[in-house]
């Protein structure tokens, strides 16, 4: 048995964890089969994207593009400024997603009350959901942002930041909200029969049994929408506030040139893209804690 | 004496359907009382609307010569007294077993955490789980997460348990371990309520068995008596089906 192992021993060097105890032939055959599809994904995507480095500047208005919106020494010069104004998106969405967050589990806790007294609470709720949502961002930031500085109010209160943030935590609550109302509703009946049958109040259930298992659910579609938010507080350049829009619209003026939007979504690319990854780790980490054995 | 449990015409519908139809029942102190039936008897229905998870439309359910179904009652702190164990365990799976069972005493009867995890190590240690204390429901077996289920009743000290077919969703090899703890109860003079396809069990541990059919009971008698010598016809043809099935 042992020798025919030796045979392929080789394979064994792909992976890290290789251990002193002889492979079983499966063992064996799986990770050949690994080793295998990854040089094949490998060469396609190489392959793909070779043709694309070749075919793309034999096009006829590369040059141009490639002057106007892949232009190295404008990007060297703007990118500092534009990372710096970056840090104005990433405050307002620093402390507009503790108010989302928030604001929506408040909506979604409404929109589930049975109680008769507090029906005005869950009608006000299912309007407020309802109303957010079926209009577009932009627009909410554009009225909130314009009508309601011009009631005329003084300093702080005539603040486009302000009045930008207040117009996304509105929108994005009401997203938010329906995130968590799907959660609590797909917590299946049993769990709160099981809890009830305890002796433990209608909050108390909610609170310690339903919302918990609610919010692991619904980290994925939660995440999305956060990632979403991350980059609608751009939109908020059209109220005024210098962020990285509104500093590379600045630039691309100033130089005639787009590379500064692309050196923008670079920047937003930075953040988002760890951003999902690290959701995406979060989640496999949930699943193999709560049931041992990851299926694939 | 005032019976612990005291059913009286109890009815209850699902919309226009009847479920329950005028079930009576005295259930004395310590007594076990086994319901059998057919499936759709309304054996789930009954043991729901004790612990007030559903509302009864008309009749009264008294605990201790209280009536517990009186409209706008509290249900909280009776269901304090009467524990529950499901079919499907209904564990919480986001709460290690010891969180499981010590959150309703904490929560809910106001006992410190240290004193409410200690209560409930003994009581987990008391069903063979004491190495299982800190894992996640999903990583036991059926036997064990019913255990489980069972200790988080009992970690309320309740006075009546109400068992609904806990060995049903269990493998044949495990639903031993599971009906050991229901001796270990019924030795310790806790008065059960359960509804079960296991007759062999339900012979063995009832000190009534009751016949339920189209939501009402048709006769309700000692194990012996119930099993050899049925009075009603229906109850004849339900244990000749189960004998054909092999399950008694
Ligand atoms: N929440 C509900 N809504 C509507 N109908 C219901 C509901 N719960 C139970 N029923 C109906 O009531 C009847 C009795 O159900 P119940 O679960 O009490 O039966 P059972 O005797 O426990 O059956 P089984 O042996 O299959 O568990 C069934 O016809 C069922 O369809
Ligand atoms: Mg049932």
């Amino acid at each position: 048995m042992v020798p025919e192992m030796s045979d392929h021993s080789g394979t064994s060097s792909l992976s890290e964890d290789s251990s002193r105890r002889p492979l079983s032939r499966r063992q064996v055959f799986e990770r050949r089969q690994k080793r295998r599809s990854l040089l094949i994904a490998l060469a396609s995507s190489l392959a793909v994207i070779g043709l694309l480095v070749v075919l793309i500047p034999l096009t006829p208005g590369w040059y141009k593009v490639k002057r106007s919106f892949f232009n190295g020494p404008i990007l060297d010069e703007t990118f500092p400024a534009l990372l710096r104004a970056f840090v104005k998106d990433i405050q307002i969405f620093l402390w507009c997603a503790p108010c989302i967050l928030v604001l929506g589990m408040l909506l979604a806790i409404c929109r589930n009350v049975r109680s008769p007294l507090l029906f005005p609470l869950r009608l006000f709720a299912a309007a407020y959901t309802d109303i957010f949502r079926g209009i577009p961002v932009i627009l909410t930031i554009l009225l909130i942002g314009f009508g309601i500085p011009g009631l005329g109010m003084d300093r702080p209160w005539n603040s486009p930041y302000l009045w930008g943030s207040v117009a996304l935590i509105l929108a994005y609550s009401s997203y938010v909200s329906e995130v968590f109302r799907a959660g609590i509703e797909s917590i299946h009946e049993s769990q709160r029969a099981g809890a009830r049958s305890l002796g433990l109040s209608t909050s108390q259930t909610l609170r310690h049994i339903i919302i918990p298992q609610a919010i692991r659910r619904v980290i994925p579609p939660l995440m999305n929408d956060f990632v979403s938010l991350q980059k609608d507080v751009a939109l908020i350049s059209l109220i005024g506030p210098i962020e990285i829009l509104r500093q590379a619209g600045i630039d691309k003026s100033k130089y005639a040139n787009f590379t500064p939007y692309v050196g923008a979504a670079i920047i937003f690319l930075l953040l988002t893209i760890p951003e999902t990854r690290f959701v995406d780790h979060l989640m496999s980490r949930e699943r193999r804690r709560t049931s041992g054995t990851a299926v694939r | 004496m005032t019976p612990k449990i005291l059913l009286d015409d109890v009815h209850k519908s699902f919309g226009t359907r009847p479920v329950l139809q005028g079930i009576s029942i005295e259930v004395a102190q310590s007594e076990v009382i086994a319901f059998i039936g057919s499936s759709g008897s309304g054996k789930s229905t009954l043991l729901r609307c004790v612990n007030l998870l559903e509302s009864i439309d008309d009749g009264a359910i008294f605990l201790d010569g209280v009536d517990i179904s009186a409209p706008g009652l509290n249900p909280d702190p009776v269901r304090q007294r009467i524990g529950m164990v499901f079919q499907s365990f209904n564990l919480f799976p986001h709460m290690t077993v010891l969180q499981n069972v010590s959150l309703a005493p904490h929560k809910v009867l106001g006992q410190s955490k240290k004193e409410s995890e200690s209560h409930a190590r003994e009581l987990i240690a008391r069903l063979g789980l004491s190495d299982r204390a800190d894992g996640y429901p999903d990583q036991l077996s059926g036997g064990q997460q019913q255990r489980v289920a069972i200790a988080r009743s009992l970690a309320m000290n309740p006075e009546v348990m109400l068992l609904d077919e806990i060995t049903s969703a269990l493998d044949p090899e495990l639903v031993g371990e599971v009906l050991d703890v229901v001796r270990e109860l019924k030795s310790n003079g806790m008065t059960m309520l359960l509804a079960t396809h296991e007759m062999g069990f339900a012979k063995e541990i009832a000190d009534r068995v009751c016949f339920l059919h189209e939501g009402q009971i048709l006769e309700c008698s000692r194990p012996t008596e119930f099993f050899n010598n049925p009075a009603h016809q229906r109850t004849q043809q339900f244990l000749q089906r189960v004998t054909e099935a092999g399950r008694l």
